[in-house]
């Protein structure tokens, strides 16, 4: 098991762009270096590789990063990659969301891309709030915690982003914490090498905003949580009933079935230098 | 060279696959869902991809998505879609990606009439997408000009590295016409311009003697950054006014050094006019309608100028062709919006909109009798409007 970190510093846009702009202690920085690690244990070409991001904290990741980065508009980083993707079938396109960016505003992208199992890796940093717009409610926002939009508590369930994934027709579903870093190396790895829409979410924090809403103001403490309250896929089959607030770790799903990308290159070869087919004369409505 | 009986949203695919289209994404919508079919079943044919996305949304995303990773992209709506499509046509504009709009302009606002033709998106056409910034827009006329003005539109997009706006009212969009589309291979086409530099030199967003910095696409060696926010010559988001404001005026200067080429319009019959009509898309062809009778019942002289490009505005044409007459009239399917711009342009001089927003033509008679009409600021639209 390698930690070496000089390994990845070559991915790095070292002397462009830091520091970087996240707060000290965050844990979106740990997901960066698990991602480097993953793609320098793949062997990835760094031209081969596009990461794709959104708006947020956790969207500012790809700018450090020695890759074809795009960084898009808020939500709208799958639909992006999707484009990307068709284009360049040959890229291994990875796309870093934060849970708001890939959930609320960037929902409906999540279950369009996952359906149509196209291959992309969805890494979603889910710190359960807001951060980078100073601690607002997220899609991830436990019930009843703080936000400065929850200031009397929140009153809304949270999304389960993994069996939102699995149930929308995402082919490999997998979460992991900041905790846990070795193991979302290899995740991460497993995701990336995936041939269909694979998501990870990776369970992170944001002691700035969701911290000192929810007492819990050190970054040290809500990484002792993560440590205290999750648990592996293996143990949690062996449990009849989970503990409340329980993180379960590892794959979760892990299913082969047919690729968007692959399945369009079969439409491509059925339909070139054919005659165009005729029109499918369908009863027209108007809206 | 064939002769064929064509729609305009046809002849608007052609031109696209003709102009090198490779990718189309989009949502179907009334009145433009004709080009999304014939994209999904032509793209295939010729090694190209089409994608059903799930919003307007979405589909401009993937547009720019596919444009950055080196393929010609479009995509076609109409008003809701537009309105959906806004935020990431800054982004476009922003990130200087090449990619075509074309929105089939239907009755609005909001669902509106969806089968019902307007001219009522050109003003979102110049400022629907937040900030300040150039754009380019063109209004074809004619199934023919469905066919040639997609072509400059992916010609332009290519050269300027900006999304250009195809701005095709429901009337030309569905219109047939008998055409004789020219063969590929007498069409010019543009191809965006590839950095010559190694990659350590490459500046994305670059301020290169031409304003267009070269542009690489994904996975050739160049790796760079690209975001919507204000970045610097390499593409990495800054807030320094040094680097900022060269970038801000560039992304103008890169347009308005093109005014000859970009900005296109016809006049008619303009040389003893007495009275100019302005007109685009279907509306300019009551126009000449209009002159016709105006000119053999009435004896007024009457002459046409028709905006093939609507943003920039063709100030100059307008200008010159507003020179000698005495009354301006704008006729257009709305309740007066490039009748602003013209207002603007040609000073104290009378302007007089004809239109209409009830999702009906500009008839001929309703341009004849503001032809007609003794006192030259009586304005003539179809809806009680206070003013
Ligand atoms: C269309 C749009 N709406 C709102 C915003 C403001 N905004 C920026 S980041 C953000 C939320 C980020 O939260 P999340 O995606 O969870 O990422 P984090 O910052 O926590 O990593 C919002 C609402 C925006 N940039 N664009
Ligand atoms: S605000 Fe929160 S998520 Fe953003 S960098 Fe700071 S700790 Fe991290």
């Amino acid at each position: 098991m390698k930690q070496d970190d000089q390994g990845i510093y070559e991915y790095l846009r070292h002397h462009k762009k830091f520091p970087h702009v996240w707060c000290a202690g965050c844990g979106i920085g740990i997901v960066m270096g698990s991602l480097l690690r993953s793609i320098r244990n793949l062997e990835l070409g760094r031209d081969d590789v596009a990461i794709i991001s959104g708006i947020g904290c956790a969207g500012r990741m790809p700018v450090y990063m020695d890759f074809n980065t795009l960084h898009t508009t808020h939500g709208r980083a799958l639909a992006f990659a999707t484009g990307l993707k068709l284009a360049r079938p040959d890229m291994e396109v990875i796309v870093v969301m934060g849970d708001g960016d890939a959930l609320a505003i960037g929902g409906n992208h999540f279950i369009h891309a996952a359906r149509r199992n196209i291959d992309l890796t969805a890494v979603i940093v889910n710190n359960s709030i807001y951060g980078m717009t100073g601690g607002q409610s997220s899609p991830t926002t436990p019930l009843g915690a703080f936000s400065a939009t929850a200031p009397y508590r929140h009153i809304e369930q949270p999304f389960p982003i993994c069996q939102l994934a699995i149930a929308a027709g995402a082919s490999f579903v997998a979460r992991g914490t900041v905790y846990h870093v070795t193991e979302l190396d290899r995740l991460l790895e497993q995701a990336i090498q995936k041939r269909g829409f694979a998501v990870v979410e990776a369970v992170s924090y944001c002691y700035t905003t969701f911290g000192r809403a929810n007492k819990m103001r050190s970054p040290v403490e809500m990484m002792r949580l993560l440590k205290e309250n999750s648990i592996t896929v293996q143990a949690a089959q062996k449990m009849e009933k989970l503990p409340d607030g329980a993180i379960v770790r590892g794959v979760l799903h892990n299913e082969d079935k047919p690729e968007y990308t692959e399945l369009y290159d079969q439409i491509i070869e059925q339909a070139h230098g054919q005659p165009s087919p005729r029109k499918r004369q369908v009863r027209r409505g108007w809206a | 060279m064939t002769i064929q009986l064509l729609q305009g949203n046809h002849a608007c695919a052609r031109g696209a696959l003709t102009a090198g289209c490779r990718f189309y994404a989009g949502y179907p919508i009334t009145p433009s869902s004709e080009i999304a079919e014939i994209m999904a079943r032509e793209l295939p044919r010729v090694g190209g991809k089409f994608i059903q996305m799930e919003d307007e949304i979405a589909s401009m995303a993937a547009v720019i998505g596919a444009s950055v990773g080196g393929l010609k992209a479009m995509t076609a709506t109409s008003g809701p879609g537009f309105s959906l499509m806004q935020e990431n046509i800054g982004y476009a504009i922003v990130a200087e990606i090449p990619c075509v709009v074309v929105n089939v302009m239907r009755v609005g606002p909001s669902t509106g009439i969806a089968t019902h033709p307007s001219q009522a998106d050109v003003m979102q056409a110049r400022w629907g997408t937040h900030g300040d910034h150039p754009i380019i827009a063109l209004a074809p006329g004619s199934v023919l000009e469905a066919f040639e003005l997609t072509v400059k539109a992916f010609n332009f997009a290519e050269k300027y590295r900006t999304p250009v706006l195809v701005m095709m009212d429901e009337v030309v969009g569905h219109m047939r016409e008998k055409v004789d589309l020219p063969d590929a291979g007498s069409v010019e086409i543009v191809n965006r311009e590839m950095p010559s530099v190694p990659p350590e030199w490459y500046e994305p967003f670059g301020n290169p003697p031409s304003d267009v910095p070269p542009l690489a696409p994904f996975g050739e060696g160049y790796r760079y950054h690209i975001t919507g926010m204000l970045h610097d010559p390499r593409g990495f988001p800054t807030e320094r006014l040094d680097e900022i404001q060269p970038w801000i005026e560039r992304i103008f200067r890169k347009i308005d050094r093109h005014l000859d080429e970009i900005c296109m319009w016809e006049e008619d019959s303009v040389e003893d006019a007495r009275v100019l009509i302005i007109a685009y898309g279907a509306t300019a062809r009551s126009a000449r309608q209009a002159i016709k009778i105006a000119r053999a019942r009435y004896g007024r002289k009457v002459g046409l100028l028709r905006l093939k490009t609507l943003w920039p505005f063709p100030e100059e044409a307008v200008e010159r062709a507003a020179e000698d007459v005495q009354r301006v009239i704008v006729a257009e399917m709305n309740l007066g919006q490039m009748a602003l711009e013209v207002e603007r342009v040609v000073g104290r001089k009378k302007v007089v909109r004809v239109g209409r927003a009830d999702g009906q033509m500009v008839t001929p008679e309703q341009i004849v009798d503001a032809i007609r009409a003794p006192q030259p600021q009586a304005v003539s639209l179809r809806v009680a409007v206070p003013w």
